[in-house]
């Protein structure tokens, strides 16, 4: 079979078994959106702007587990990508982002809307492709989707010229079944006898911590994951990447780790002896001060990326492989050995982190007259069931729906860590929600980050996704205020949007339904009433205390047991 | 600690800057970068020489298998190894200096290439403290202008850095 450039790629779709993609035309790509046209198997979702593509597939692709694909043309098209790109990057999202780039004469000729895509991406992907070669062009794009999948995940871009898209060159096409990377090989299997020395340590802990991140989620790894915290019995904590990957509701969960974590996940991160971490990177906001991280314990890791054990943190056992694969083998030694944990010691230890949660760390004034965030993402839990997909900007709000929000399965929090990107949050929901049209989504944000794509409000009306959007207006960047507050003496230097849209409007005129709530007494019944409208999208407009903070706060710089916990509540030492 | 790390990579446009941009994006030192292809035309041979604490080489090696493009790599300082560097030198030749270059030269088994009235081209070849020991011994003031090629290894004996 010959083909042209654009039905080649298009074919590759098909054969890869893409179901949306993600993108918006310019002249670069016109071939390939001729391709597109002339089918219906591939279907293409047109944004309002490139960053909101990236976020949707990355939203797609945090939700499915499957790659997030997506197609913008040369120049701007392709550097609108940057954010999205890099925003996949640093959480290991696997996403295929397809550019079109001048026709291969002109390239470096400064042509019109030309640049050098593959240089600027180079550092936030994890690999990419310049095609020069229309007979390669199949075999790069199987290339681009191994790579992204496999692994840590990642983002690949494929650059593709113009020239290799004209209709009137075609090539015969083949999509190869699979492919093999001479320089890539990436291990999913964990070394037995690491494993082994990783099981004896378990058994002898007496003060233990699980502590998993986002590798669990990426690698399908929850279920062998809660089997294993059960069957040790051991108290778990998550990063914010992590959360979903045990539980929330569950006894044995201890809540999120790190800067904005739960006092008892901190102190017992301080007091721990044996500390295994799971999939998760020791990211500066999770250790907080690197020299007085875990001061007592011998420390286990399993990462699929050899590059993460050891880099911040010396582990004493590290792992490299798939979570799920060596938990498994964990498990099966685990359940053969004939050695237990020290009961006891066990008990003493739970009865410690049991005195650490009755502190209530997360409590805040439910008696106020003003609307208080926490508030709302309870009340958001309560409404959903605890059972939607929950996708944030970045801030406080992020936090809150962190910590408010009780994660019982794995792929339902899809939020910005590593990169913390303002204006992630709609265009992900609207790429959870084409994947899962059923299920109830929801965008927790606020009104500084939901301006950053709020163009996408257009996307969600024209391929009928409808979103609840869950505002938390306190009319601050508020995490900017609260750090002026906290170390600038409340100069709080250009955080406060001295004007905003009328969000209601704004929602009406998209062709959305907007609701104002001002009133505490009112957060229940219009989270109802939105998410009654099954066939709207919903931009829910909380008018919040603009004084609240998050707590308990680590400083930067500062250790796991040095936390600033809310006014009005005490820690156990205190009380005694 | 000065570490030598040789590179087999894909000969492929943007490999290089792949593993430059690496450096840069990281902090991590390069003293110097060389790299050819093989006999093998589709890969290239680097060597790479850094500086770090055993903790941040451990970093940089793990960072450069992660590249895609990097197919194998190996640390050959840690091991019993040869170390060469290419060195041209422009040396003014006038008067006295003519012999006195040409029998420091050949104290370093080094080549005169290239003979003018008033200059010398000397190429000499080994180890960087040889080079930087020709260039002190010749005299700042005598030498019009250096080139090094930076510095190649390859591991003595059986073992090597190969497919």
């Amino acid at each position: 079979m010959e083909l042209s450039g654009g039905d080649i790629l298009v074919q590759c779709l098909k054969d890869e078994g893409v179901e949306y993609i993600f993108g918006y035309p310019g002249g670069a790509v016109l071939h390939i959106y001729d391709a597109l046209f002339k089918q219906d198997a591939v279907k293409h979702i047109l944004v309002r702007h490139e960053q909101g593509a990236t976020h949707a597939a990355d939203g797609y692709a945090r939700a499915t587990g499957k790659p997030g694909v997506v197609l913008v043309t040369s120049g701007p098209g392709a550097t609108n990508a940057v954010t999205g790109i890099a925003t996949a990057y640093m959480d290991s999202i696997p996403l295929v982002v397809f550019s079109g780039q001048v026709p291969l004469p002109v390239i470096g000729s400064d042509a019109f809307q030309e640049a050098d895509i593959v240089g600027i991406t180079r550092p936030c992907v994890k690999h990419n492709f310049l095609v020069k070669d229309l007979t390669k062009l199949a075999e790069t794009v199987k290339k681009a989707f191994y790579i992204a999948t496999t692994g840590r995940p990642g983002p690949v871009l494929v650059d593709i010229p113009k020239s290799l898209t004209d209709p009137a060159i075609k090539v015969p096409y083949q999509y190869p079944k699979s492919v093999s990377i001479r320089s890539y090989n990436p291990s999913v299997k964990g070394h037995r006898w690491q494993i082994r020395k990783a099981v004896d340590l378990l058994l002898t802990a007496r003060r233990p911590v699980i502590y998993s991140g986002g590798g669990v989620i990426l690698g399908n790894g929850a279920e062998p994951f809660t089997e294993f915290a059960r069957l040790l019995g051991f108290p778990v904590t998550n990063t914010l990447m992590g959360l979903g990957a045990y539980p929330a509701t569950d006894q044995q969960f201890i809540g999120m780790l790190g800067m904005h974590g739960t006092y008892e996940a901190n102190m017992a991160m301080h007091e721990c002896d044996v500390l295994i971490a799971v999939g998760a990177r020791f990211d500066d906001r999770v250790t907080g001060k690197i020299s007085e991280f875990c001061p007592h314990a011998k420390i286990i890791h399993i990462d699929v990326d050899p590059a993460s054990i050891s880099k911040t943190v010396k582990v004493d056992v590290p792992i490299v492989g798939e979570v799920g694969s060596v938990l498994a083998d964990m498990l099966e030694m685990l359940k053969s050995a004939d050695k237990r944990p020290d009961a006891e010691a066990l008990a003493d230890w739970w009865r410690q982190i049991e005195r650490w949660r009755s502190v209530h760390c997360l409590s805040y004034d439910a008696g106020s007259d003003k609307i208080k965030p926490q508030h709302v993402i309870e009340q958001l839990w309560e409404v959903t069931r605890g059972d939607a997909f929950i996708t944030s900007d970045v801030g406080q709000h992020q936090m809150w729906a962190a910590q408010f929000y009780k994660f019982d399965k794995p792929r339902r929090w899809i939020n910005s860590g590593g990169l913390g990107t303002m204006g992630f949050g709609m265009p992900a929901a609207i790429g959870v929600k084409l994947a899962f049209p059923e299920a109830d989504v929801a965008c927790v944000t606020g009104e500084a980050s939901i301006q950053m794509c709020i163009q996408e409000l257009a996307t969600a009306l024209q391929y009928r996704t409808p979103i609840k959007i869950v505002n938390l207006n306190n009319g601050y960047m508020g995490m900017v205020r609260q750090w002026q507050e906290f170390t600038y003496e409340s100069r709080y230097s250009h955080s406060y949007l001295e004007t905003l849209p009328d969000f209601v409007k704004l929602a009406e005129s998209y062709g959305h339904v907007g609701m104002r709530i001002s009133r505490p007494g009112d957060v229940r019944a219009a989270l109802e009433e939105a998410f009654a409208l099954r066939d709207r999208t919903v931009f829910l407009d909380f008018l919040t205390d603009p004084t609240e903070n998050v707590y308990p706060m680590i400083e930067a710089g500062k250790a796991h047991h040095d936390m600033r916990l809310a006014p009005g509540v005490s820690t156990d030492t205190e009380l005694a | 600690m000065r570490h030598i790390i040789s590179i087999l990579i894909e000969n492929e446009s943007g490999a290089l800057s792949r593993v430059s941009g690496l450096f840069s994006a990281r902090g991590y030192n390069i003293e110097s970068l060389t790299v050819a292809p093989t006999q093998d035309p589709s890969l290239s041979r680097m060597t790479l020489v850094t500086l770090g604490s055993d903790d941040i080489i451990e970093q940089i090696t793990k960072q450069l298998n992660k590249l895609i493009d990097v197919v194998k790599l190996i640390d050959i300082s840690e091991s019993s190894h040869i170390e060469r560097e290419l060195m041209l030198v422009k040396v003014r030749a006038t008067n006295g200096l003519r012999e006195e270059v040409k029998r420091l030269t050949d104290i370093f088994r080094g080549n005169i290439l290239d003979v003018t009235s008033s200059t010398y081209v000397v190429e000499v070849t080994g180890e960087k403290s040889k080079l930087d020991a020709f260039i002190q011994t010749v005299g700042e003031d005598n030498i019009i202008e250096v080139v090094r090629s930076g510095a190649t290894g390859i591991l003595r004996g059986e073992r090597g850095l190969s497919l």
